[in-house]
């Protein structure tokens, strides 16, 4: 349904004008191609087939947004041998085909706070020339949870009731493809939780769906994820497949004074990598040292009551070592 | 067209929604036209004046009378001498001293004449220019008095003796505003503010609205027209344009007594063909703003060059070349005379067609730049 090859995009800040002022920010800038322009988007290529939940995992900054802005034909991409087509149309040429077939939701509220939430409803319904009543099977599971604000004006909804009522906009005309930039940004768990309920039953019926997250938990719901940085894809497969072509020794780390301990585990000549993950530490190591060695020798540096544990890799594992390969790739 | 009217619907909710825009409608002609044509005159009045009396004859008496009469001066004091006078002019308190020295009587009765001396506070150059005018005048109506009861108290063999003095008289008439009232002049370019702010700069701002608050991109996605999009902006603010537009002109007509001396639909039409050149300018503004301060900042730019430079407040014929030319590109100002000639010239419809002309070809300008800058994707 998504079909992106070698797809980029460049911003102009305006301060690389011939060279002039480029150096400042541009060299600063680790995706600055030196003249002050920043790419957003360096060469992206994936597939999204029916159906599918295609998460796009990355990092504020990564260049989601940009990549879902060229594929709702809001933007154009750079000129070049790239290809970007939406269920056979192509973004650029066929850009009023796709705004037929396809549900957006930016990653900010951006619904009329004044109109109520009816009214919103109603008004999206009838810019595609359709109506709630026609399509209410389509979004009545979300609807139905705030129907009984319908009369509220938008703007004085909750966090997670103002996600519902955008995806209810964007899906009231029946879309083929929905695209959902950061949906659950600044929502709370359990509507998170059921955002991605009602996300799996969409994909049931047969809606394909591109979801940008910077939450890692949220990427095992997926069906396939990407993981993007810098305006790449570093990675796409399933969350599983991910996890499983994770080919270091991870180990958790855990014990008194975290922050010394990290700043210890960073110097150890055997860690290649450790970073804090909430309240313990993973830690990348090479061949030959033992769970005990590491240990001991931690114990010797006055770090009381280690307690380490070899573990299964998770998303943000896998997001952690493909971003570091590409840091050390550019140096 | 189901579309159309939809987004109009939509619009118009919102507008009552906002309390603000609802009361803006009524409030801000009356409001303009109530206040603001008592404020802009370019009469001058209530020039305070010191005069400073050293003789204290009865003809000198006669002149501080005539001073203290006149509509034009407020006798603020009689000081004693020229330096007290002055220190008054310099703390502010007066803008004008009369000096009458004390050989006033005396040289008059003698001499046949005498000499007055006049000291005007020019920083603001309209009360030192028309101020030392009208104390002329107040001296010379005094002189012509002065002249006529000495003749009479001559005998009547030395008047024949006299040659006679041949005497020219000029008698003036002001043509279409015979009061010289300058609140007639102004009132209707005020017409044409109020038309301006609520055509032209209310539609800039909500469309910037919807592009800060996002609302713009969902818009974008969908199918819409974008000639659908800005002509759904623009009605709602055409109608309320036109709604203020009538109250203004029921305003003057109620507190002024200001009416067409042409035809009142020539004034409408005219209205109706300036409120779509200036929502184009409007739109344009908009589209080349990203944020509700960029825009402000534009239309603020804008809205003084566009008032400053429309022959409103100064004729046009005296501003340098440059400035005539900017004049002549300015919508405001077709409208602002226009409106002029209907109202006090009683001007027909095929007496401002070139104006009319210059306005539609605005229209057609401004609103196709305004359709082509207005970009659905970046």
């Amino acid at each position: 349904m998504i079909v992106v090859e070698n797809l980029h995009k460049t911003y102009s800040t305006g301060l690389g004008k011939k060279g002039k002022k480029g150096k400042g920010k541009g060299d600063g800038n680790h995706y600055g191609n030196g003249d002050g322009d920043v790419k957003a988007l360096n060469g992206v290529t994936f597939r999204v087939n029916k159906g599918e939940i295609h998460g796009i995992i990355g990092p504020d900054g990564a260049g989601k947004s940009t990549l879902f802005r060229i594929l709702t034909s809001l933007l154009l991409p750079d000129e070049g041998p790239s290809k970007a087509t939406v269920a056979g149309y192509d973004t650029v040429k066929d850009f009023r085909q796709i705004r037929q077939i396809i549900g957006y939701m930016p990653g900010r509220f951006s619904l009329y706070q004044d109109l109520t939430v009816e009214e919103n409803l109603n008004f999206f319904a009838t810019l595609f020339n359709t109506t709630v009543k026609e399509n209410y099977h389509v979004i009545k599971d979300i609807y139905g949870q705030i129907e009984p604000f319908k009369d509220r004006r938008a703007g004085a909804l909750s966090g997670g009731m103002k996600q519902k009522l955008a995806l209810s906009c964007a899906l009231v005309h029946r879309p083929t493809v929905l695209f959902l930039d950061e949906p659950t940004t600044g929502v709370d768990p359990v509507s998170r939780q059921e955002f991605w309920e009602i996300l799996d039953k969409l994909s049931e019926q047969g809606i394909t769906i591109l979801v940008s997250t910077a939450y890692m938990d949220e990427a095992n719901r997926c069906t396939r994820i990407s993981l993007m940085q810098g305006g790449r894809f570093m990675a796409t497969d399933t969350p599983k497949g991910i996890t499983e072509s994770y080919d270091e020794l991870l180990w958790s780390v855990e014990g008194e004074r975290m922050p010394a301990l990290l700043a210890e585990l960073r110097v150890h000549p055997s860690v290649k990598t450790a970073f804090a993950f909430g309240d313990n530490h993973h830690v990348t190591v090479r061949e030959g040292i033992s769970v005990d060695a590491l240990r001991e020798h931690l114990t010797g540096k006055g770090f009381n009551k280690v307690r380490i544990t070899p573990i299964e890799p998770t998303v943000e594992d896998a997001f952690m070592k493909a971003s570091m390969e590409v840091l050390n790739g550019n140096e | 067209m189901k579309v159309l009217k939809f987004l109009i619907e939509k619009e118009f909710k919102q507008m009552f929604r906002n309390p603000l825009i609802a009361n803006l409608i009524v409030f801000f002609p009356t409001m303009v036209l109530l206040v603001f044509p008592w404020t802009i005159t370019f009469e001058v009045n209530n020039i305070r004046v010191d005069v400073v009396d050293h003789g204290k004859g009865s003809y000198a008496r006669r002149l501080t009378d005539k001073v203290e009469a006149s509509p034009y001066f407020i006798l603020n004091d009689t000081p004693p001498d020229y330096e007290t006078a002055m220190q008054a002019m310099e703390r502010g308190e007066i803008d004008m001293i009369v000096e009458i020295p004390h050989t006033f009587d005396r040289d008059i009765v003698k001499q046949q004449s005498s000499r007055v001396g006049l000291a005007v506070n020019s920083v603001n150059g309209s009360v030192g220019l028309l101020g030392s005018n009208y104390m002329i005048q107040i001296v010379n109506d005094l002189s012509k008095e002065l002249a006529n009861e000495l003749l009479h108290k001559t005998s009547h063999a030395k008047i024949q003796a006299l040659p006679s003095l041949p005497r020219l008289t000029i008698e003036q008439r002001y043509r279409f505003n015979p009061q010289m009232d300058y609140k007639l002049f102004m009132i209707p370019g005020f017409f044409v503010i109020i038309l301006t702010i609520l055509c032209g700069i209310l539609p800039a701002l909500n469309i910037v609205l919807e592009k800060e608050n996002g609302t713009i991109h969902q818009i974008n996605v969908t199918p819409v027209q974008k000639a659908w999009f800005i002509l759904a902006k623009l009605i709602p603010y055409w109608t309320i344009g036109l709604i203020a537009f009538i109250i203004a002109i029921s305003v003057a007509y109620l507190i002024y007594g200001l009416w067409p001396a042409g035809s009142i639909f020539t004034v409408l039409f005219s209205g109706i063909v300036f409120i779509i050149s200036v929502s184009g300018m409007g739109i344009i503004i908009s589209n080349y703003s990203e944020t509700l301060q960029q825009a402000a900042f534009l239309v603020i730019f804008f809205i003084l060059i566009i008032i400053l430079l429309s022959g409103m407040f100064t004729p046009i014929s005296s501003m340098p070349v440059w400035a005539q030319a900017i004049a002549s590109i300015n919508p405001f100002t077709y409208l602002t005379s226009t409106l002029r000639m209907v109202y006090l010239n009683g001007s027909s419809l095929a007496d401002v067609s070139t104006n009319l002309l210059m306005l539609a070809l605005f229209s057609l300008l401004l609103n196709g730049w305004a359709v082509l800058s207005y970009k659905k994707r970046g």
